[in-house]
């Protein structure tokens, strides 16, 4: 079941197409990971789901819900946590988190206290000591405090530390086991690997891949490292063989998802020695779109 | 220099290309003004005896309090416009330096612009340095464009050395409260409060210049204000004001640079104490947020109205004995009417004092923007709080504080007035004529309710609007303003209560036109994209 459904969102600023036809829906109790480089577009996706941009086109609900018109009732059961994390300077960390509590609606007491000792947050200190980490940390302990459905959460570690990471990842798990929702767009693609169930690549405003990782891997290239008996000169050559370079006694490279047949049985006569293989890492998948775009632009010039 | 003020001269050059349009407008306006005002007073009065009427009227003590004291005996051209435009035009160019040195300083820094400057090769007090010397160059340019141009304007009794002193004692007093402001970014942590603060001592000096050019006392000594007051260029041309001027510059300068050196990056030295660790159970709401972030600023206008209201308050015992000796002078200024003489000065001052309170309603509403553009807003948008509410509680605000503001100076007034006066004015007609008023502050606060709801962009258009309307409202009572030009403000709608009747239907139509501003305000909000 889809807890938030977008179809064909497209915003525009003045002449600059910032999403054009986006594309994906989330479910209930599944981790989304929404990637893709600076300026692609998620945070002004995630913007427009929280009601903040009006769309240009295409529809986008959560729970059912338009995210513009229905917005105040929808914020009811999310919890929120921007990339820059702008706080009051002049009211405590603690303030600043029972007032979002209060805004809300419901406020856990008990959990709060928890996430505070677990984040280890002193919330007696006004905001504007506060590091960009530190102000993260009041966003996700507000977040992480309430009884959201779903939770928004726009590179919400970009500032944390690599125990304050761990203790993230396990609240993300808490409340995935709690069978709520979660969208998370991150650059920290090793997170979004552990913890995503489903990912989507955007890409100068559109979606261009969307699937579980194992989805993804079906369409992408394997990692490759074979030792063969007799010399052989022309792999370059064989269709769908790309990035190869020579390690040690043997070959390393990548191979087409669809062309991994026809190399083995290219290959096969030469004696295969040693043969190792590896899943696309995320990161791989990302530069194989990534490395795209300026493949064609290469194209273009010429 | 050297070694020891590195990058500043790369400073200086940087503020005056970032912000030289902001420089060049601020010159532009204040020298207009100065230079119409002499050519509209010889338009208007021409012959000696003339200016001799005008020079009569201004014997008053409230006229002192406001303008400080001038050459009644010879009032020359010259003489008027330094009388009635040079300590007004003091406090324009204070503001314009308070608002420039703060932002060239502790707005820079607590934004984080200089924290990537200071990683430079540049010395810890280099954007102090550039900084000040953008305001010495601004002040001394301003000084210098007013001498020439007031000697090129070529009246008689407007001599070049009068000039001279009066473009010299603004950019004097200019850089007299540049330094105050550097000074007070240097020991409060945030740009709002170095500004609230340097905003204090203005108000203050103002007050200690009116009560002592009133009480002809040495508390004017206290008071840059009370300096100014004193050069009379065009008659007495008093040159030690510049060198009061000058030298508590260059004094206040050095403390800065001192506190400057001393201190870490983006601290202060009025240090903050450890805060609460839970939030009160009056900070819930969107309202209670507004509230709570402006209660320190909404406490400083309230006192600042109170102090304001008791100063005017204080002269009108002054005013009424000075009147009653004197009938042939009251029934001309009064137009035969047989009301006491501070019941007609009573509209005047209360409009003065309606234009003050509207500025903290306006300063309210327009941290509506300031939170959008800080990115704050998206955190409570975010949660269930619908874009009505959030703007409704800063309008809700806004109209308070013009309210409160309002009615704290007509109290301030009332009080003084009641102590010093033979016949006190009742506290009906003091409240009455306050509160006639508060529909043009209403209608104010709807046009910035518009602006911020569809036109963001150019929601600081209202101060504009603030400025025509005091121009021609306030200036226009001493000059002839056309009257379509003062009904172009929502001041110019309101009645001269208890001079004339009230109009209830011009106050009853700025209430409505102000709500249906406020309502296409929060339907633009509604509906527009959050910055």
């Amino acid at each position: 079941m889809a807890i938030l459904d977008v179809k064909g969102l497209t915003k525009t600023f003045g002449k600059f197409r910032a999403l054009d036809g986006v594309d994906f829906e989330v479910r209930k109790g599944e981790v989304f990971g929404f990637i893709g480089p600076n300026g692609a577009g998620k945070s002004t996706t995630i913007r427009v789901l929280l009601g903040l941009l009006k769309r240009d086109a295409g529809t986008a609900t959560i729970f059912g819900q338009d995210v513009w018109s229905d917005a105040v009732e929808i914020h009811r059961k999310i919890a929120y946590v921007p990339g820059d994390v702008n706080l009051w300077p002049n009211l405590t960390g603690g303030e600043v988190i029972d007032l979002f509590a209060s805004l809300q609606g419901d406020v856990n007491a008990k959990r709060r206290e928890e996430l505070i000792v677990k984040f280890n947050l002193d919330t007696s200190k006004k905001c504007r000591t506060y590091s960009k980490g530190n102000r993260q940390k009041v966003a996700l302990v507000a977040a992480f405090a309430s009884d959201a459905e779903l939770f928004i959460l726009d590179e919400p570690t970009s500032g944390l530390d690599p125990l304050m990471e761990r203790v993230f990842q396990q609240c993300v798990e808490e409340v995935k086991a709690a069978g709520k929702s979660v969208l998370l767009s991150s650059h920290i693609l090793s997170e979004v690997e552990r913890l995503c169930d489903r990912v989507g690549i955007i890409r100068s405003g559109v979606m261009v891949e969307t699937g579980t990782l194992a989805e993804l891997r079906h369409l992408t290239r394997s990692n490759l490292y074979v030792e063969l008996n007799s010399p052989v000169t022309d792999i370059r050559q064989i269709p769908g063989v790309h990035e190869l370079v020579e390690a040690g006694d043997g070959w390393k490279f990548q191979v087409d998802g669809d062309k991994l047949d026809a190399v083995m049985s290219y290959l096969s006569p030469y004696g295969i020695r040693r043969l190792e293989s590896a899943p696309p890492t995320l990161e791989d998948l990302f530069m194989q779109h990534y490395g795209d775009v300026t493949g064609r632009a290469e194209e273009g010039d010429s | 220099m050297g070694r020891s003020m590195a990058g500043s001269g790369r400073l200086t050059r940087f503020i005056i290309r970032r912000d030289f349009f902001r420089l060049l407008l601020w010159i532009m306006s204040i020298s207009f003004v100065t230079f119409s005002v002499p050519l509209a007073l010889q338009e208007l009065y021409p012959m000696q005896e003339q200016r001799d009427g005008i020079a009569e009227t201004m014997r008053n003590p409230a006229m002192t309090a406001m303008v400080g004291p001038g050459d009644l005996e010879n009032y020359t051209i010259g003489a008027m416009t330094a009388h009635q435009m040079l300590l007004l035009t003091a406090v324009a160019v204070a503001l314009m330096n308070t608002l420039l040195a703060v932002r060239f300083t502790r707005f820079e820094e607590e934004a984080g612009m200089m924290e990537m400057v200071r990683s430079l090769s540049v010395d810890r007090r280099s954007p102090l340095l550039a900084a000040m010397t953008v305001l010495l160059g601004i002040n001394t340019v301003l000084a210098f464009v007013l001498w020439i141009g007031l000697t090129c304007l070529g009246i008689e009794g407007m001599e070049s050395s009068g000039a001279l002193l009066y473009g010299l004692t603004l950019g004097g007093v200019g850089l007299f409260f540049a330094g105050v402001a550097v000074v007070c970014a240097q020991l409060v942590e945030s740009a709002r409060g170095a500004t609230t603060l340097a905003m204090i001592v203005l108000v203050g000096s103002y007050v200690i210049q009116s009560s002592g050019n009133v009480t002809e006392s040495v508390m004017i000594w206290l008071s840059p204000f009370g300096w100014v007051t004193s050069a009379q260029p065009f008659s007495e041309n008093n040159g030690w004001p510049i060198v009061f001027l000058a030298v508590s510059s260059v004094v206040l300068g050095s403390i800065a640079g001192i506190l400057q050196g001393k201190r870490d990056l983006g601290s202060g030295f009025i240090h903050q104490k450890p805060g609460r660790e839970h939030a009160s159970a009056f900070l819930k709401t969107p309202l209670a947020l507004v509230l709570r972030l402006q209660r320190t600023g909404i406490s400083v206008w309230a006192i600042g109205m109170l102090i304001l209201g008791l100063s005017y308050g204080s002269v009108l015992g002054d005013l009424e004995s000075f009147f009653d000796g004197n009938a042939l002078l009251a029934n001309m200024l009064t137009g035969n009417s047989d009301r006491p003489v501070a019941e007609q000065f009573l509209p005047m001052l209360m409009l003065v004092m309606a234009f003050i309170a509207t500025i903290p309603g306006i300063l309210a509403l327009h941290k509506l923007v300031g939170e959008e553009k800080k990115g704050r807003v998206d955190s409570v948008l975010g949660r269930r709080v619908s874009r009505t509410q959030l703007m409704g509680g800063y309008v809700f605000v806004a109209v308070m504080n013009g309210v409160v503001m309002n009615s704290l100076a007509a109290i301030g007034l009332w009080l003084a007035g009641r102590s010093v006066m033979a016949e006190p004015l009742t506290i009906a007609t003091v409240f009455g004529a306050s509160a006639v008023q508060l529909p043009a502050i209403a209608v104010m606060i709807g046009v910035s309710s518009l602006l911020i709801g569809i036109a963001p962009r150019w929601s600081s258009l209202v101060w504009l609007y603030i400025v025509y309307s005091f121009v021609t409202l306030y200036l226009g009572s001493l000059f002839q303003v056309p009257d379509w030009a003062a009904r172009l403000s929502p001041f110019g709608w309101v009645s001269e209560w208890p001079s004339e009747s009230v109009n209830w239907m011009a106050e009853c139509s700025l209430l409505g036109t102000a709500a249906v501003l406020v309502v296409i305000g929060l339907f633009g909000y509604r509906r527009r994209d959050i910055l």
